[in-house]
C-alpha cells in the first residue's frame, strides 16, 4: 500500500529543462513546488569535471548519462503491419535521465521556429491550396507573436550568443532575415568561427544566399545571467554533445537555474523517484496527484493541487496513457488523440574534403557554426514542389571525436589497411553539412502501447510506429542539392552528400528532436492540451515538451520547448491560481 | 521501530549489495548545489581481476582485430593498440552483461531497421560467435584456427562473415562480424586508461589531440594543421598526472 505524502501545491514529473523553468516560475509565485526525478542528483564538479567530461567511451558509447533501457525504452516498427519490437540499445536518439535531463548533453543549438510555423496549416493551406489528405498537420493554437517575450526570456537566461536579424521588424545586416521579429539583440555576440564555416559563408553568399551564426546556448564570453548566475567562456573543446560540459560554458539547468532553486525554502526535489502514474479524482475532473515508486520500492501517494508533466516528449506521452487520460489515437479509425501526430526530424548530409588545408574539427563547439535559412519553413515559394516545410543548412565544427566520427570517401572500404590509410589522410582534413528538416505529421505515424513488452514494472512499453513520408522525401530531395551546391563551392577536393534512407533506421545516432504525442490545438477535438499546455481533461494537469508540437519544424526543438514553458507558466501564474479550471472554454 | 521501517530496512539490506547508495532516493531542500569536487566517479574500465575470453578466444580476437585494423612497421594497428584487452575487460563488465540493456523476450526474426535484437549479451554474442568461427575454419581449412590461416585467408572469411554469407548456428555471423567491428574502433580509439589505444596509438594515426580541454588559442587556425602530442585522461608520459 502507498504511503501518502503531505500534500504540495505543484508537483513536476521530471527535471531537466522543463522542470527548472517551471519550478522557478511557480516558486516565485509563492507555490510550494515538489520535483521528482527518476534519475539521481547531478552537478558540474562531481558527475562531469574537465578531468573526467572528454571521455568518449564512457559517455557516449557507454550511455553514463541517458536512461537505460532496462528501465524503460519504446519499441519500434516502420509500420503498422510490423511487429514493433524493444529498442534495446539507444541509437537514432538519446533520451536523458537524471537531474537537469538532456539539458545537460544537449549541444546548444538554440533556434526559435518561424512565425508560419505555429500556423502551418492554416498558414499553407491560405498560400498553396488544402494539405494531403493523410496529412494531419495543424495550428499550434498559440502565435510567435504572443511567444516572443519568453524566447526572449530563454534566450537570456542562457546567454544565448548570436547575432539578430530583424529587431522590431528592422532587418539587420548579418543576421537570420527570415527570422520573426525579435524585441531584442541576442546577449553575447556569436561564437567565433573556424576554417570550415568561413569557407561555407563565403561559398553560400556566393550564391546569393543569407549566412548568419548560429545561435549557441555556448558562451562566447563570460556571462551573467539574469538570475545572477555566472557562466564561462566556451574552451571549444569538442565535448557537447552527449557529455557534460565541465567548464560552466554550456547552459543547461544545473549552470543557469538550479543553484538558485535549491536555495528555495518553497522548492523541494525528491530523486530517484519514478511517476508510475497520475492520479484522477472521481468525477474524473481533476488530478488529485501522482503515485510513484522510489529505488528502493516503496510506493508513495503524493497529492497535489496542480501537476505538471516535464518529463521528456516520450515519457510524458506514455504517462498519459499509462494514466487513462484521454483516449489512445488509432491510425485506423483517426479517434483518439495521445500517441497521435508522432514526428521527428529529417535530416541528410553532405561531406566536404579537403587535400591542402585542415580542419582541424576537434577545435569545435556544440553550437558553432553557420547557418543558411533561404529554404526553410515557408521562406521560399513552395509552388509546385509538392511538399511543405523546409530545413536549415548548416556547417557546424561540433566535434571531431574519434570512435564517433570516420569520415573517408565513397567507396573506400570499412576495414583493412585501405580504410586505415583514408582514414588517417581525411580526418583532420574534413567537414560536413547538415541539412536539418522540419517532418510533417502523418496519419501512419503515431505512439500508442504494445501488447507484448513490459517494463521494469510489469507495465507496457510504448510503441512506435514511424516512417518517413513522402512530404520528408521530397524535401530532402529538394534541399539536400542546394547543399552540396554550398558545398561544392568550398574549395575542397571532394563533396558527397547523403540521401534519406529508404525507411527510417532505429539504429544510425540521427537526432533527440522526438516530437508530437500530447498535441496541442484549438479544441479538444483535435488536441491533448490547449493553448496553454493545459490538459483538456484534467484542468489542474499541465503537459511541457515538445510533445505537445503538432508537428515539427526545420530547427533544433529546445528554445521553442523552453518558450512554451515559459508561456504556460505565466498563464499559470495570472489566470489559473486566480480561477482554477479551464483557460479555454472547450 | 514500526512494522513498516523493519520492512524498508530489509529492502535495503537486500538492495544495498548490488546497489551503490548513491542509487538510493533522497529528498534535497534548501541544501545549494550539493557540491562535491573530488568525488567525481572515476570511468569504469575493468574492474575483474579475470578476463572474460579464454586464451583461444583471446588468440582468435587478437587475429580478427589485426586484420580491421592492421599495424605495420610505421603504423600500429589493433594488436599494438591492446584492442583484445579492452575487448576482455570490457565483455566481463557490465557492458559484456548487457546490464543496462532492456533484453526481455521474446526475440522473433526483427527487421534490419530495429537493431540489436539478439537473445544475447554481447559476451555471449562474441563466445557463441567465435566458437562457430573455430568450427567453420576447422571444418573448411584442415583443422587450422582462424589465427592460423593467412591474412588473405582471414580477409576472405571476415568479407564473407560481414555479407552474412558464412552461416553461424543459430545467430547472425553478420551481426557477429558487426559487434567485433565495434567494438575494435572503440578499442582502438578509446582513452587509454580502458585498456586499448595503449600508447594513444589510435589518436596519433588520425591527429586527435585527446582529452585536452582549451583550444582557444587555436580557434583562428584558418586551415593550417594543428599539431599537439595527444593527452589522455591520466596525462601522456613525460607529464602524467602520477
Amino acid at each position: 500500500m502507498a504511503e501518502r505524502k503531505p500534500p504540495v501545491d505543484v508537483v513536476l514529473v521530471g527535471f531537466g529543462w522543463t522542470g527548472a523553468i517551471m519550478a522557478q516560475e511557480l516558486t516565485e509565485a509563492g507555490l510550494e513546488v515538489l520535483a521528482l526525478e527518476r534519475g539521481g542528483w547531478r552537478d558540474t564538479p562531481t558527475d562531469f569535471p574537465p578531468s573526467h567530461a572528454p571521455d568518449e567511451l564512457r559517455y557516449y558509447w557507454r550511455h553514463q548519462m541517458f536512461l537505460e533501457t532496462a528501465r524503460e525504452t519504446q519499441t519500434f516498427r516502420n509500420s503498422t503491419g510490423q511487429v514493433a519490437l524493444p529498442i534495446r540499445r539507444w541509437g537514432s536518439y538519446l533520451p536523458g535521465v537524471g537531474v537537469g535531463g538532456a539539458g545537460v548533453h544537449w549541444n546548444g543549438q538554440t533556434f526559435r521556429f518561424l512565425p508560419s510555423d505555429f500556423v502551418a496549416r492554416s498558414h499553407n493551406e491560405e498560400r498553396y491550396g488544402p494539405l494531403p489528405e493523410d496529412m494531419t498537420v495543424q495550428d499550434y493554437g498559440v502565435t510567435y507573436d504572443e511567444l516572443e517575450p519568453h524566447f526572449d526570456r530563454f534566450e537570456k537566461l542562457c546567454g544565448i550568443s548570436g547575432r539578430a536579424g530583424n529587431i522590431n521588424g528592422t532587418l539587420r545586416d548579418g543576421g537570420n532575415p527570415f527570422e520573426g521579429w525579435r524585441s531584442d539583440e541576442y546577449p553575447n555576440p556569436p561564437m567565433e568561427m573556424t576554417f570550415s564555416q568561413h569557407r561555407f559563408e563565403a561559398a553560400a553568399r556566393g550564391l546569393g544566399l543569407n549566412p548568419f551564426p548560429g545561435p549557441s546556448a555556448n558562451m562566447s564570453r563570460a556571462y551573467v545571467n539574469p538570475l545572477g548566475l555566472p557562466l564561462a567562456p566556451c574552451t571549444y573543446c569538442g565535448f557537447c554533445e552527449k557529455y557534460g560540459c565541465g567548464n560552466y560554458s554550456k547552459s543547461s539547468p544545473q549552470t543557469t537555474i538550479i543553484p538558485v532553486l535549491m536555495k528555495k525554502p518553497n522548492f523541494t526535489l525528491r530523486t530517484h523517484s519514478e511517476v508510475l502514474h497520475v492520479n484522477k479524482s472521481a468525477d474524473g475532473t481533476r488530478a488529485t496527484g501522482v503515485t510513484y515508486v522510489d529505488t528502493q520500492g516503496n510506493e508513495y501517494e503524493q497529492p497535489a493541487e496542480i501537476v505538471i508533466l516535464c518529463g521528456y516528449q516520450l515519457s510524458n506521452t506514455r504517462l498519459m496513457m499509462l494514466s487513462g487520460i484521454g483516449e489512445i489515437y488509432n491510425p485506423g479509425t483517426g479517434e483518439g488523440l495521445v500517441g497521435k501526430n508522432y514526428c521527428y526530424q529529417v535530416m541528410t548530409g553532405v561531406d566536404v574534403f579537403f587535400d591542402e588545408e585542415y580542419t582541424n574539427e576537434f577545435v569545435g563547439a556544440g553550437a558553432l557554426g553557420m547557418i543558411v535559412d533561404d529554404y526553410n519553413g515557408d521562406n521560399f515559394d513552395h509552388t509546385g514542389l509538392g511538399f511543405i516545410g523546409g530545413a536549415y543548412i548548416g556547417c557546424w565544427t561540433t566535434n571531431a571525436r574519434p570512435i564517433e566520427s570516420h569520415p573517408v570517401p565513397e567507396g573506400t572500404p570499412g576495414w583493412g589497411a585501405e580504410w586505415k590509410a583514408a582514414l588517417q589522410h581525411n580526418f583532420l582534413r574534413h567537414t560536413s553539412l547538415s541539412v536539418h528538416g522540419a517532418s510533417m505529421a502523418y496519419r501512419g505515424n503515431y505512439l500508442d502501447l504494445d501488447p507484448t513488452y513490459k517494463d521494469i514494472y510489469g507495465r507496457p512499453l510504448m510503441r512506435m510506429t514511424y516512417d518517413f513520408t513522402q512530404n520528408d522525401r521530397r524535401l530532402s530531395e529538394y534541399i539536400t542539392p542546394i547543399a552540396e551546391e554550398i558545398a561544392r563551392n568550398m574549395g575542397g577536393r571532394d563533396v558527397h552528400a547523403s540521401s534519406l534512407d529508404d525507411h527510417y533506421d532505429i539504429v544510425p545516432y540521427q537526432t533527440t528532436h522526438n516530437t508530437g504525442g500530447t498535441i496541442m490545438g484549438e479544441t479538444p477535438a483535435d488536441s491533448v492540451v490547449n493553448r496553454y499546455l493545459q490538459s483538456w481533461d484534467l484542468h489542474n494537469l499541465f503537459v511541457m515538451g515538445a510533445g505537445v508540437f503538432p508537428q515539427n519544424a526545420g530547427y533544433n526543438p529546445t528554445d521553442t520547448v523552453a518558450a512554451l514553458t515559459y508561456w504556460s507558466a505565466q498563464a499559470i501564474r495570472d489566470q489559473y491560481l486566480r480561477a482554477p479550471g479551464p483557460m479555454v472554454q472547450a | 521501530m514500526n512494522r513498516r521501517e523493519l520492512l524498508v530496512r530489509g529492502l535495503m539490506a537486500g538492495t544495498a549489495i548490488v546497489m551503490p547508495t548513491g542509487l538510493l532516493a533522497r529528498e534535497l531542500s534548501q541544501t545549494g548545489m550539493l557540491r562535491a569536487p573530488g568525488a567525481a566517479d572515476p570511468p569504469y574500465f575493468g574492474t575483474e581481476t579475470e578476463g572474460f575470453l579464454t586464451a583461444a578466444e583471446r588468440r582468435a580476437l587478437d587475429a580478427i582485430t589485426a586484420r580491421l585494423i592492421p599495424g605495420d612497421a610505421d603504423s600500429p594497428g589493433a594488436r599494438e593498440a591492446g584492442v583484445v584487452t579492452f575487448i576482455d575487460r570490457q565483455l566481463a563488465g557490465f557492458y559484456g552483461r548487457a546490464q543496462h540493456w532492456y533484453m526481455q523476450g521474446p526475440f522473433p526474426e526483427a527487421l534490419e531497421t530495429q537493431g540489436y535484437q539478439y537473445d544475447r549479451t554481447p559476451a555471449q554474442l562474441i563466445r557463441t560467435g567465435l566458437e562457430a568461427l573455430g568450427a567453420h575454419t576447422r571444418t573448411t581449412y584442415q583443422g587450422a584456427d582462424f589465427a592460423d590461416l593467412t591474412p588473405e585467408q582471414q580477409d576472405e572469411i571476415l568479407h564473407a562473415l560481414e555479407e552474412g554469407e558464412i552461416l553461424f548456428p543459430g545467430m547472425s555471423s553478420k551481426g557477429f562480424f558487426e559487434f567485433v567491428h565495434e567494438m575494435t574502433i572503440e578499442g582502438f580509439f578509446c582513452d587509454p586508461v580502458y585498456g586499448g589505444n595503449q600508447g594513444m596509438v589510435g589518436w596519433q594515426l588520425v591527429g586527435f589531440p585527446g582529452a585536452r580541454y582549451d583550444y582557444r588559442d587555436f580557434i583562428h587556425h584558418n586551415g593550417a594543421r594543428i599539431d599537439l602530442p595527444p593527452v589522455g585522461l591520466m596525462g601522456r608520459p613525460g607529464w602524467s598526472a602520477g
